[in-house]
């Protein structure tokens, strides 16, 4: 069942939320609809001018957004990310890791590439929703109510050439989301992981320069279908990996 | 009494002094051995408050100064300790004094951020409220850019901010980490919940334990403001129905339950307050029954709040325990418990085992 548009926004009105990646892409139109939905939303993206663009055309339609620039990826900005975040819009219920790197490009075979670019991945991709996760599950089980999703992907699960760094971290970060729900199984406080699948990104078109834009998911679109499960994501068992794709399209 | 000169690698490694009003015993134990002093039923009431980047380098007058944070008024002006030129490897009383600014006056600070005085109390020069001319995303922005959290001579090394933080950090309210919850882990936690103890939270903006001016000083604790979630005034509620104990992590949280029950006529009100409460010897408690707390020396006001929960003899008497055992003072160190005669003056029933627990 996918909720009304009415029945969304009973859920996620006044609901403070911190979006990663919120620069541009799926990251960016989470933003605005969790914010049309009525959420306080912080926005967090390494580049300030596009993360304060996005913010600003969220307040100018009447929602309420503030933008941060910081790099998940670097250790000392996750409390600056959490404080910052918590004085702007109070408690964080909802808390959306969408930032994720590719570890750099062109893609490259295992064999080619440096250790950097996994560790750059893993520094993005994993161990930024930890540390940021650490300081936010917290104060989530406290309340006793929370939700974090992770954005992953289907390099997570099938071993595609070339996406060697990125997968592994995926892999990785899809097995943390399970492990957090796990430990905190009872506490009111969920995680999810959600795979949008192939968007009409920035991302993918640096990864897959040549692919066939008219195949490619719109961001759009799939940042409804993650508000949708966000509302209903009580009755969703926590620690669950769902593909975007398979969830119905009817609004 | 030793302060501890730094964080702890191993967090519940710390000692645990337990005194217990009733008897009069005074018993050490380490601080993962907390559950044997809980019963099934009690309510820990945590403060969720996190730590400010509240310290900031700045000018005024030409004359080089730092700027610590107190907390935001709701009408978006801060009230502000001011320091003289150095940093916290001076101790406070021996930093040199700020410029004494009349309301105003610019403040140039760290990050560009610029604020003008807007008050200055009778009590202290030092004492001020500034007003920021940036907008507060762009403040929050610089502060957490440019801030350092405040700190004390006694720890050699800079601290970071998450340094600072206890496991249930929230909201940034407080200048100085409201450290009792700090040796505290979610495993500790964990298996005090499965011994049937509930767990609440309230915002407490801990304030400064020092301003380097002995008048301010004597002051302290300044009014400080709180918040308290409609679940936590079910919480004690509740505990209180089933006969049980209201345990307070920290004496922020005994400052934000008392504060607010005695301006409620006895009973605590969910949402923003702000108290004056001084807590001692005379203090007569109505919510609070026992508190987990740091080792604080002689003539603090964290002292002297111990009196409301033992006779200062006891007090006294664990104090001295404390030091002949070498245990840690300040925000790092050990750890105290005190269990007072109930709160409210009545008799408590025998603790129900199982209501009432949470998950």
């Amino acid at each position: 069942m996918v909720p009304a548009k009415e029945e969304v926004a009973m859920v996620i009105r006044g609901k403070g939320a911190l979006v990663t990646g919120g620069g541009r892409g799926l990251g960016a139109a989470l933003g605005r609809r969790l914010a049309r939905s009525g959420a306080r939303v912080v926005l967090v993206a390494r580049t300030q001018g596009e993360v304060e663009a996005v913010a600003g055309a969220i307040r100018q339609e009447g929602g309420e957004a503030h933008a941060l620039a910081a790099d998940v990826g670097r250790g000392e900005d996750a409390a600056r990310i959490a404080g910052v975040a918590q004085a702007l819009v109070g408690p964080i219920d909802l808390l959306v890791h969408d930032a994720g790197t590719l570890g750099s490009v062109p893609l490259r075979l295992l064999l080619d590439t440096p250790d950097r670019d996994l560790e750059t991945a893993l520094a993005v991709n994993v161990l930024g929703p930890f540390r940021l996760s650490k300081l936010v599950a917290g104060a989530m089980a406290l309340r006793g109510e929370g939700l974090v999703v992770h954005v992953t992907s289907d390099a997570s699960v099938s071993a595609y050439p070339t996406w060697g760094a990125y997968g592994v971290s995926k892999a990785a970060l899809d097995h943390l989301a399970r492990i957090w729900a796990a430990e905190l199984e009872g506490s009111g406080v969920r995680f999810l992981s959600v795979d949008p699948g192939e968007m009409d990104t920035r991302m993918h078109a640096e990864a897959v320069p040549d692919a066939d834009r008219a195949m490619l998911a719109d961001p759009d679109e799939m940042a409804r279908r993650i508000v949708g499960l966000v509302a209903r994501s009580e009755s969703i068992p926590s620690g669950s990996r769902i593909e975007l794709a398979r969830l119905a399209e009817a609004a | 009494m030793t302060a501890a000169s730094g964080p702890r690698a191993r967090p519940g490694e710390e000692r645990l002094l337990a005194v217990d009003a009733a008897s009069e015993a005074v018993e050490e134990l380490r601080l993962d051995e907390l559950p044997r002093l809980v019963e099934p039923g009690d309510l820990l009431v945590v403060n969720d408050a996190a730590t400010l980047p509240a310290s900031l380098r700045g000018s005024a007058r030409g004359e080089a100064l730092e700027v610590r944070l107190l907390s935001e008024r709701d009408d978006g002006a801060w009230d502000a300790v001011l320091f003289g030129a150095g940093d916290w490897r001076t101790p406070t009383e021996l930093r040199p004094a700020p410029p004494a600014l009349l309301a105003g006056e610019p403040v140039d600070l760290a990050a560009g951020l610029r604020a003008a005085v807007e008050g200055v109390s009778p009590l202290s020069p030092r004492l001020v409220s500034l007003r920021f001319e940036s907008p507060r995303d762009a403040l929050f922005a610089a502060l957490y850019a440019a801030g350092r959290p405040v700190q004390y001579a006694h720890v050699r090394a800079p601290l970071d901010l998450r340094d600072v933080q206890t496991p249930f950090a929230t909201r940034p309210w407080a200048a100085e980490m409201p450290s009792a919850g700090r040796p505290l882990t979610w495993e500790l936690v964990a298996r005090l919940r499965r011994g049937g103890v509930a767990l609440a939270a309230v915002t407490h903006a801990a304030g400064l334990s020092a301003t380097g001016d002995p008048v301010l000083d004597a002051a302290l604790p300044l009014p400080e403001r709180f918040d308290i979630p409609a679940a936590t005034v079910s919480a004690v509620g509740a505990a209180r129905r089933r006969g049980a104990r209201v345990v307070a992590v920290g004496t922020t949280v005994v400052r934000a339950l008392e504060g607010s029950a005695a301006a409620n006529g006895g009973r605590i009100a969910g949402g923003r307050g702000t108290t004056e409460l001084r807590l001692g010897p005379t203090t007569r408690r109505r919510v609070v029954d026992a508190l987990l707390t740091g080792i604080h020396e002689p003539g603090t006001s964290h002292h002297a709040l111990l009196g409301a929960f033992a006779p200062p003899p006891l007090a006294d008497r664990a104090l001295a325990v404390a030091e002949e055992r070498g245990f840690l003072g300040h925000e790092f160190g050990d750890a105290m418990w005190i269990s007072g005669a109930p709160a409210g003056g009545g008799r408590r029933r025998a603790a129900a085992v199982g209501e009432g627990v949470a998950a």
